[in-house]
């Protein structure tokens, strides 16, 4: 165990050879890991042409690139990328392997983690180290996010766990940073690859939208009903923000599915978040707490939101939205920019 | 075409309880049911059937009650069942259930060659994902993960055509068979069971297998044993603080609201109108 020594990071790219939010984030984490265990930080950077990747890494916190360039690993397919993976991770021995729990870095670190026989924790929210025992302390929301539980992998190395992705903070990129980057060779034929990718279609509706949005406003089921619920698309519209909602507004059906914010919805980081007739259950909160500003309106003022909320309003939702809406309605542009 | 589906029996998480004083699952205040994903993945394999013909199977890993989960999976449509339980799976991660469950398959592919496995996309108690992408690696057939819909499927070119999802979208994948493929919910819309298969499932007695029923099994890779993750503490998030209460009327405080937001914006220059 002691010749396993750094901690690692996957560097998810898109097809359009753009690094992922979630790689940055983990490199920011990642950093704090290293720096605490006194010990590299490598990005693990596979695909076609995307070596010119590797600076990028380095100016967001690693020390070292691993580089597989080759025509196979174009687009994401398990059986290339793990192969590449299992190479490195075999010659070079990582303590600490993070990828980011989205459909790719999942399904690679199930794969890696079953070949390499070591363990895997799913989703991780928080990671720190026991530096007396030397271990990664992964923690989770368990049971449905009621509680959290940290996971450790005591006698296998590497210690690996996907993370969720903006709930880490990515360092400032800074391009006097210095770095190795190491390039491998790897033997992959396309002939031997079982699945091909055919197509990719961009799905650029009110989900993507809802992830990049400034400003949202999300109503829960204080609104009442759906008729109810139409104050929330009129103040969303009025300042031109997205909608979003509860689990229990989906259910009712009030709101398509892509809209729902919380631990088994999206996860959205806006400027400003309006939590409108929202209890802030904690499926709700991890969803949204990372947002800059947050807006609580709600009629019961010990409702857990206000715990999350920068601004509180205790009141009925059917008084203060329509209030709201005319406020906004007569400011002027130049008094208030942004909405 | 035989296709296998894996199904686990979880607790019902939207209602069940925890103790805040010890911090654990208080199993007796949820009832079990059919993992909703893997319903789902019992679901597609049926709607597969139907299309082009063939055997679906159902196998899961847990204690004599799951039976009532492959029963389940009888009125959905599967015309077998399969439990594995034993001691020696108990206390099982990801790690070691997918090991526990490609044994079991390799079992089953000596009754009926497999072309396909079916998984949900995760469990709604471990909520991991990891043990679909795991049994692939262990049978070396290809995953195909997050999976919204099976287009096509040609038997006999032995080919798949899947759309999986993805960041900002899907891909269309082609795969070859045998493969596994994890289900998300919007693959299908359960049916309803039809009368003979309830009273099929009523009756239904799966295969049941212990650890010694299975070929060539390392003890030392199943249950708690073999399980490289444990379970540190438990523990509640810390109870953030909040921020600040307006005060006065509703005109006074949504007022004040709207002079805050004024006041910060400096903090973000960008126009939401255009954004
Ligand atoms: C495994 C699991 C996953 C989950 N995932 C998610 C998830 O991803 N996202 C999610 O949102 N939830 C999720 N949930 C559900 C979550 O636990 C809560 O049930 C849900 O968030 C509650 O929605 P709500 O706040 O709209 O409704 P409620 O809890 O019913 O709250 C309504 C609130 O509105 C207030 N109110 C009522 N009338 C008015 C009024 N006139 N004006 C102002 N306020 C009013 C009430 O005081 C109350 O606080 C999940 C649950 C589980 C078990
Ligand atoms: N004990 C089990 N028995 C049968 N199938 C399982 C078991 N555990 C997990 N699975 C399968 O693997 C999928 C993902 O589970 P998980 O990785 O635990 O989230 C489930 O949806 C099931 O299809």
């Amino acid at each position: 165990m002691e010749e396993y020594s750094g901690v690692w990071v996957f560097i998810e790219v898109d097809e359009e050879k753009n690094i992922e939010g979630v790689s940055l984030e983990l490199l920011g984490a990642g950093r704090a890991l290293a720096d605490k265990l006194n010990v590299p930080l490598a990005g693990v950077l596979l695909g076609d042409n995307i070596r010119g990747l590797a600076n990028q890494v380095i100016y967001s916190g690693a020390d070292t690139v691993y580089v597989v360039d080759h025509p196979v690993l174009n687009l994401y397919r398990t059986e290339a990328f793990m192969k590449a993976v299992i190479l490195l991770a075999e010659k070079y021995k990582p303590e600490i392997f993070l990828y980011g729990a989205t459909p790719n870095g999942k399904d690679l670190a199930s794969a890696i983690a079953t070949d390499l026989s070591t363990g895997l924790t799913a989703d991780t929210t928080m990671l720190d180290i026991d530096l007396e025992k030397r271990l990664l302390e992964a923690s989770r929301p368990a049971f449905g996010g009621n509680i959290m539980a940290t996971i450790l992998c005591k006698k296998h190395r590497p210690q690996m766990a996907t993370v969720r992705p903006k709930v880490m903070k990515a360092l400032q990129p800074d391009d006097s940073r210095l770095g190795k980057i190491i390039e491998e060779e790897l033997e992959l034929r396309e002939e031997d690859m079982r699945t091909k990718v055919l197509e990719i279609v961009k799905d650029v509706t009110k989900k993507a939208n809802l992830a990049d949005a400034h400003v949202i406003v999300a109503g829960g089921k204080g609104l009442g009903d759906q008729q109810g619920f139409q104050l929330i698309h009129e103040l969303a519209e009025t300042i031109g923000a997205s909608v979003g909602g509860t689990r229990d507004v989906i259910e009712a059906g009030w709101l398509p599915h892509e809209l729902q914010i919380g631990q088994t919805g999206e996860t959205v980081t806006p400027k400003i978040y309006f939590a409108i007739g929202i209890s802030g259950a904690i499926q709700h909160v991890v969803g949204m707490k990372n947002s800059e500003i947050i807006i609580a309106i709600n009629k019961n003022p010990e409702a857990a939101i206000f715990d999350v909320a920068t601004y509180g309003i205790v009141g009925d939702a059917h008084e203060i939205v329509p209030k709201l809406i005319q406020q906004f309605k007569g400011i002027s542009k130049g008094d208030l920019s942004y909405v | 075409m035989h296709i296998v589906v894996c199904v686990k029996q979880v607790p019902d998480t939207k209602i069940i309880k925890i103790n805040p004083k010890t911090n654990t699952l208080d199993r007796r205040s949820a009832p079990a049911i059919l993992n909703p994903f893997d319903a789902h993945a019992v679901q597609e394999a049926v709607k597969i059937k139907k299309r082009i013909g063939g055997t679906v199977s159902v196998l899961s890993m847990g204690p004599p009650q799951a039976v009532a989960i492959i029963k389940n999976s009888i009125e959905i449509g599967a015309d077998r069942g399969y439990l594995i339980s034993d001691r020696a799976f108990a206390g099982a991660d990801t790690l070691a259930t997918s090991y526990a469950l490609s044994k079991a398959l390799e079992k089953i592919q000596e009754e009926m060659p497999i072309d396909m496995v079916i998984c949900g996309k995760h469990a709604i108690d471990g909520d991991t994902g990891q043990v679909g992408p795991g049994i692939a690696r262990r049978l070396d057939i290809p995953p195909v993960t997050n999976v919204i819909e099976v287009t096509e499927v040609n038997h006999k070119e032995k080919k798949v055509l899947i759309k999986r999802k993805q960041i900002n979208g899907y891909e269309v994948i082609e795969a070859q068979l045998p493969c596994l493929l994890t289900v998300e919910k919007e693959v299908n819309e359960i049916e309803y069971a039809p009368m003979p298969n309830m009273i099929k499932a009523a009756r239904y007695e799966p295969t049941v297998w212990s650890v010694n029923d299975l070929n060539d099994v390392d003890k030392a890779q199943l249950g708690l044993k073999g399980s490289p993750t444990v379970v540190g503490k438990m523990f509640t998030p810390p109870k953030p603080e909040g921020g600040k209460r307006l005060e006065g009327t509703s005109d006074e405080q949504v007022r004040e609201l709207v002079t805050l937001l004024a006041e910060k914006k400096n903090l973000f220059n960008f126009d939401v109108n255009n954004s």
